[in-house]
């Protein structure tokens, strides 16, 4: 078939700049040429990934299409993590459905909860599974795709057609994107992690302040980030507007690459001046900050939210923070007290190999002992689907990305975004406190 | 070919930051059938507006319109309910890349949401790129790219898919 990708579709008026980001830079390499920002290219896909929800529409819209087969067997991945374990007979359509997509086409990357060994949220599986490489293009059917920018590659998120587009021809259809490179300054205090990064951004940009526009974080407190903590800083990225956020791979992330096989490639290094703006981001002696409903963007410092907004839920999991390292923060901040009465506390590991490591390192038993109780690995409540769903009146604070209004259950329930040690102070107090002085 | 004659209809308008989950919420995304889903637009929306939406309606909104989750289940149901087109200040690029790939017109035109009231009749002109009232005033908006005119000619990127697809297998 002839591609398209390398044919620009449409162009901008505008004078030439030969510096490039991270991300025009991969963008260049798969297709888009010299392509400007603003101008339409194709480019193609290293991998296309697809979960039960955006699937549902994909796998049909697919077959319409007149479509008998995949672009790549091996560069398709297929998750089932919304509506898993199955919560009603059409969620167990849909995975049964994706499922044999699969068999049917060949794919070998199918993942579902009790099914596979490896099974879990999409983009925390992912990257666990060794799929994610610096500098490739990864197209998935869900907007938090950019956390692999945690690795260097670029994530892009998108609707159903454009998966099913996708999965027939390869290539994509993109918007080139501007360039804002976020330089964080300084040192974030304590009890302060990766969503606080990502948080702090939001503050200054709003919900749309950095819309289409591709994000590439930069600064010291970046360069010595865990993969953990930035695969939060990017998984929020889109909160903001934009098309996707990245990092340079730092040491933490090479190793990560190293214990699981994942071949470096070339690594693409940014130009100095390949930004169309540069956003400074002062988080010295940052605190932990909150995000108030009903939008990520409206974040403020713990200290400053008034005191005594008692919870009726703690959530931690999802694809930004239900990491190893955010079920250690959660047992940190809950420091061996018990979840308090009128209070529940629901922990999603995000895959089953964090659930594996948890019950390992003892957290697990800990956390249960404490009151929690312990999901699988689904998106689950996060996005109102199942598992910790919030009545009328209720409160909640999350560890999750969005708390939209009725985003966890009710439309007159409220959910509030913080860190994991912030969720467990809270969850031990009964309401929202500041685990500095807890 | 819905972009080769203007759109008219009446105007529904929302509100800034209406966000994906407001369009349609997260517990209906096991719904496959989009009649099934076009009964839940916008059924969170205050203040309810759920019901004067129907075939015709253009939706108009502010900033960052569809912003959040990429569920293509939310545009579906405005398709599926019969929605025109949609005007907004802005819009969240995958709400806008899934108008687009539905066939369904997205037009960003800044001015027209701080002007247009709730009820006024538009009609929508891709080609030249104007939002007229049927009191004559007129807006005008960046008229679509060639390819993105192009998908919402032949109906979205599915038959754009399926026609690339055709051409392959005969060459």
């Amino acid at each position: 078939m002839h591609r398209l990708s390398g044919v620009v579709l449409s162009t901008r008026d505008g004078a030439a700049s030969h510096a490039r980001g991270l991300t025009t830079k991969i963008l260049a390499r798969h297709g888009a040429g010299d392509a400007e920002p603003g101008a339409l290219a194709m480019v193609t896909c290293d991998l296309v990934m697809m979960n039960d929800v955006s699937g549902s529409l994909a796998m049909r819209a697919f077959e319409r299409m007149g479509a008998t087969r995949v672009f790549d067997p091996e560069r398709v991945v297929l998750v089932a993590d919304h509506f898993v374990p199955a919560k009603d007979v059409r969620s167990a359509e849909l995975a049964g459905d994706l499922r044999r997509f699969g068999e049917r086409h060949g794919i070998a990357h199918y993942y579902e909860l009790g099914r596979t060994v490896e099974a879990g949220i999409e983009h925390t599986l992912l990257p666990e599974l060794g799929l994610v490489s610096p500098g490739a293009l990864i197209v998935g059917g869900d907007s938090h795709t950019c956390t692999y920018g945690a690795f260097g590659a670029l994530g892009l998120g998108f609707g159903s057609t454009d998966i099913a587009s996708a999965l027939a021809l390869g290539e994509v259809w993109v918007r080139m994107p501007e360039t804002t490179r976020i330089d964080f300054v300084g040192q974030p205090g304590p009890w302060t992690a990766g969503k606080d990064l990502i948080l702090a951004v939001l503050r200054q940009t709003g919900s749309s302040g950095a819309a289409y526009a591709a994000l590439e974080f930069t600064g010291d407190v970046v360069d010595g980030l865990s993969v953990d903590d930035r695969m939060a800083l990017c998984n929020m990225a889109i909160e903001s507007g934009a098309k996707s956020g990245i990092c340079t791979p730092n040491d933490a992330v090479l190793e990560w690459l190293e214990a699981r096989s994942v071949p470096r490639g070339d690594t693409l290094l940014p130009d100095d001046e390949g930004y169309d703006h540069v956003l400074r981001v002062d988080v010295d002696g940052l605190p932990p900050l909150v995000a108030r409903p009903p939008d990520p963007a409206d974040v403020i410092a713990i200290n400053e939210l008034p005191s005594g907004l008692r919870l009726d839920q703690v959530y931690v999991g999802n694809c930004s923070n239900g990491t190893l390292s955010d079920l250690r923060q959660l047992v940190a901040g809950l420091a061996g007290r018990r979840v308090a009465p009128g209070t529940r506390l629901m922990v999603v590991p995000a895959s089953n190999a964090i659930h594996r490591a948890a019950l390992a390192e003892g957290l697990t038993e800990t956390l249960v002992a404490a009151g929690a109780v312990i999901v699988p690995p689904t998106c689950g409540a996060c996005f109102g689907g199942h598992m910790g769903i919030l009545g009328p009146g209720e409160r909640a604070l999350a560890t999750t990305n969005r708390n939209f209004r009725g985003r966890m259950g009710h439309p007159e329930s409220e959910v509030y975004l913080a860190n994991a040690a912030v969720a467990g102070a809270s969850a031990a107090a009964g309401a929202i406190v500041d685990p500095r002085t807890t | 070919m819905k972009s080769a004659s203007p759109i008219t209809g009446r105007v529904v308008r929302l509100a800034d930051d209406v966000n994906t989950d407001l369009v349609l919420a997260g517990e209906y995304l096991n719904i496959t059938d989009p009649d099934a889903l076009a009964a839940h637009v916008l059924e969170r929306f205050e203040p309810p507006v759920a019901d004067r939406i129907g075939p015709g309606t253009i939706l108009l909104a502010g900033r960052a319109f569809g912003g959040g989750s990429s569920r293509e289940q939310a545009v579906l149901a405005l398709v599926a309910r019969g929605v025109g087109a949609l005007v907004a200040a802005s819009f969240a690029r995958i709400f806008f890349r899934n108008a687009v790939n539905l066939g369904l017109p997205a037009v960003e035109c800044p001015d027209a949401w701080w002007d247009v009231a709730d009820g006024d009749e538009l009609t929508i002109d891709l080609a030249s790129g104007t939002l007229t009232r049927s009191d004559g005033t007129v807006w005008s908006f960046p008229a679509p790219s060639p390819f993105v005119a192009d998908l919402l000619a032949v109906g979205g990127l599915e038959e754009w898919t399926r026609r690339r697809l055709a051409i392959a297998d005969r060459t």
